[in-house]
């Protein structure tokens, strides 16, 4: 089995999920994640490779829609759910740093 | 002074929004503008529970899209899931393609100096979703549109291959063209419809050393000028930083800068330090597209002239400048409908003048484009040949030109009714030249041939010809009526 996940591996892989862990959880999440990917690692004992990747678990492709227009959500609606929100926009805490478009 | 060789290596990356009428994976209408959320759904806006169902409309596009660069088609393609947090990406994940683009391998052909072109190799072309909008407007709050959340982009990433400003202009508008005569996006940089992310580099070397600059990726460009002027800027702007702190690639990180277009700079917006870990993974909510023979010949047939081709045969088969090739061709319409015309029996150059002169002048004044005014090519090819057969004068081609867009008649009858015709009946010029002649003997003594005022007199009496026909008779049959009658 590989070794246990290091408390930095763990703390990346929360902020990525964007949680906020203490110390313990830290401790306590990296005995979860390393039996979890343990158990996983079962599978590298298959030898794979004459097996093409798959794309889908379902044997199905081209589920498409015709391009036309149907009618949308109310704005209110719309911005029903939102944990803040003004008349029009979902309102989030100020951005500093503009990433948007990645 | 060091001795200083380098050359600038810059690769996009573009976003062109496809022209469909509803988003990626919704039924939510696209288009820009629309009160702020309100082309909004549970699908884009990333409710729980709901399923992505592809647009065909936007994977047709796209295939067209890649064709049109030369790109080599994949008959399999799946969707994965980009995930990144930011508000204007409602589920958190972007759905895009990974590592099986729906197209890769192409090129898009540049026009450079003397009439040759350059191959800038493009590396992947795929189909993924749109983001939101974020303002920054409201104190302490940033406000989220997600209209635009789903919108079906084409990303196209090219190599390096380009190496100043104007070659990444030149690209841009070559994009543009062929986007918009696939008819597959508006291409209105105004608008983001096009947007390009030049990532810019110089390598060189410094009294025979080696150097790179570290890569600076560059945002915020929504015209062609904010595109080349940027990417110049960029240049001049390494080396000078390089010269002064001799770090390259590798000593400091790649940057993101954005463009300044009051002052014309650009300006450090944050460094790269690791690569972004976006953690791609198929799309379990979404099948894979397999594109078949027949459904790909279906695409491939609504392929057109592409408009660089159109453009070179403008100049090779009809004669035209390279500049007038190139304002014909920037639009689809106009490139037929000047093509129409010369099917129609116009003079080439005669109806190339037609539509970049007073056309494009009429054009403009009105706000659209001449092809909107509805005068058939055909009529516009007719005038054309009433001026090869002397019928008309230039002058009077411009002046009808104006009145066939104001109501449309044939050229002719127009001619007619505004008195426009010249006189080209030989019998009846004769006479006037007879007349003109028995009113000014001194001036035909003079015109005669080897006369010392031969010249300034046979105009003289091609004026009083003119003033006898207000001006309409045809200027080359008087002139051999003249020269015939006063070697008599």
């Amino acid at each position: 089995m590989k070794k246990k996940l290091d408390h930095d591996e763990v703390r990346e892989v929360a902020l990525l999920a964007r949680l906020e862990l203490c110390d313990k959880e830290v401790e306590e999440f990296a005995t979860q994640l390393s039996s979890i990917l343990g158990y996983i690692e079962k599978l590298d004992e298959l030898d794979t490779d004459d097996v093409e990747p798959l794309a889908h678990s379902l044997p199905i492709n081209n589920v498409f829609r015709e391009d036309i227009p149907h009618e949308c959500l109310s704005r209110d609606k719309a911005l029903g759910n939102a944990p803040d929100a003004d008349d029009e926009f979902f309102m989030v805490p100020k951005i500093l740093d503009d990433n948007s478009n990645g | 002074m060091a001795n200083v060789k380098y050359k600038t290596l810059v690769g996009l990356e573009i976003h062109v929004q496809l022209k469909t009428k509803t988003k990626m994976f919704c039924s939510c209408p696209t288009g820009f503008g629309g009160e702020p959320n309100t082309r909004v759904c549970p699908v884009c806006l990333g409710m729980p529970g709901v399923l992505p169902v592809m647009n065909k409309k936007a994977y047709e596009f796209s295939v067209l899209a890649g064709l049109a660069l030369n790109c080599s088609i994949s008959r399999f393609t799946k969707w994965d899931r980009k995930s990144y947090y930011y508000p204007d990406l409602p589920k958190n994940y972007q759905i895009s393609q990974y590592d099986l683009p729906m197209s890769e391998h192409g090129y898009i052909e540049i026009p450079i100096d003397g009439g040759e072109t350059k191959k800038i190799r493009i590396l992947r072309a795929h189909l993924e979703e749109d983001a939101g909008k974020n303002s920054h407007t409201a104190g302490n709050y940033s406000q989220v549109d997600l209209n635009r959340a789903g919108t079906p982009l084409l990303e196209i990433v090219t190599e390096p291959d380009l190496s100043n400003g104007s070659e990444v202009r030149s690209l841009a508008q070559q994009l543009q063209r062929i986007v918009r005569y696939l008819g597959v996006s508006e291409a209105d940089m105004q608008k983001g419809h096009m947007r390009f992310e030049p990532n810019i580099n110089i390598v060189g070397e410094i009294d025979g050393k080696e150097f790179k600059t570290a890569i600076a990726e560059i945002k915020n460009l929504n015209s062609f000028r904010a595109l080349e002027r940027s990417v110049d800027y960029e240049t001049k702007r390494q080396l000078e930083e390089y010269l002064e702190t001799r770090k390259g690639m590798g000593q400091v990180p790649k940057t993101t800068r954005g463009w300044d277009a009051d002052r014309e700079i650009t300006v450090h917006q944050r460094s790269k330090e690791a690569a972004n870990d976006y953690r791609y993974f198929p799309d379990p909510d979404l099948v894979p597209v397999v594109l078949d023979d027949a459904w790909f010949e279906q695409i491939k047939s609504n392929m057109v002239e592409l408009p660089l081709a159109k453009e070179r045969k403008f100049v090779s088969e009809y004669g035209l400048s390279d500049y007038d090739a190139g304002v014909l061709t920037s639009e689809r319409t106009m490139a037929e409908y000047f093509e129409d015309a010369i099917k129609a029996g116009g003079d080439a150059k005669r109806v190339c003048n037609f539509l970049t002169q007073t056309g494009l002048k009429l054009a403009n004044e009105a706000g659209k484009s001449f092809v909107e005014f509805g005068v058939e090519a055909e009529k516009l090819a007719k005038l054309s040949k009433m001026v090869s057969d002397g019928d008309i004068n230039a002058s009077a081609a411009t002046s009808l030109i104006s009145k066939m867009v104001e109501n449309n008649e044939d050229p002719m009858v127009l001619a007619e009714k505004f008195n426009l015709l010249q006189k080209s009946d030989t019998g009846e010029l004769e006479a006037i030249v007879d007349q003109v002649f028995a009113d000014n003997p001194q001036a035909v003594d003079d015109a005669r041939p080897g006369s010392k005022k031969e010249k300034k007199s046979k105009g003289f009496l091609m004026g009083q010809v003119m003033q006898k026909t207000k001006g309409q008779a045809n200027p080359k049959i008087v002139s051999s009526i003249l020269a015939k009658k006063l070697s008599e």
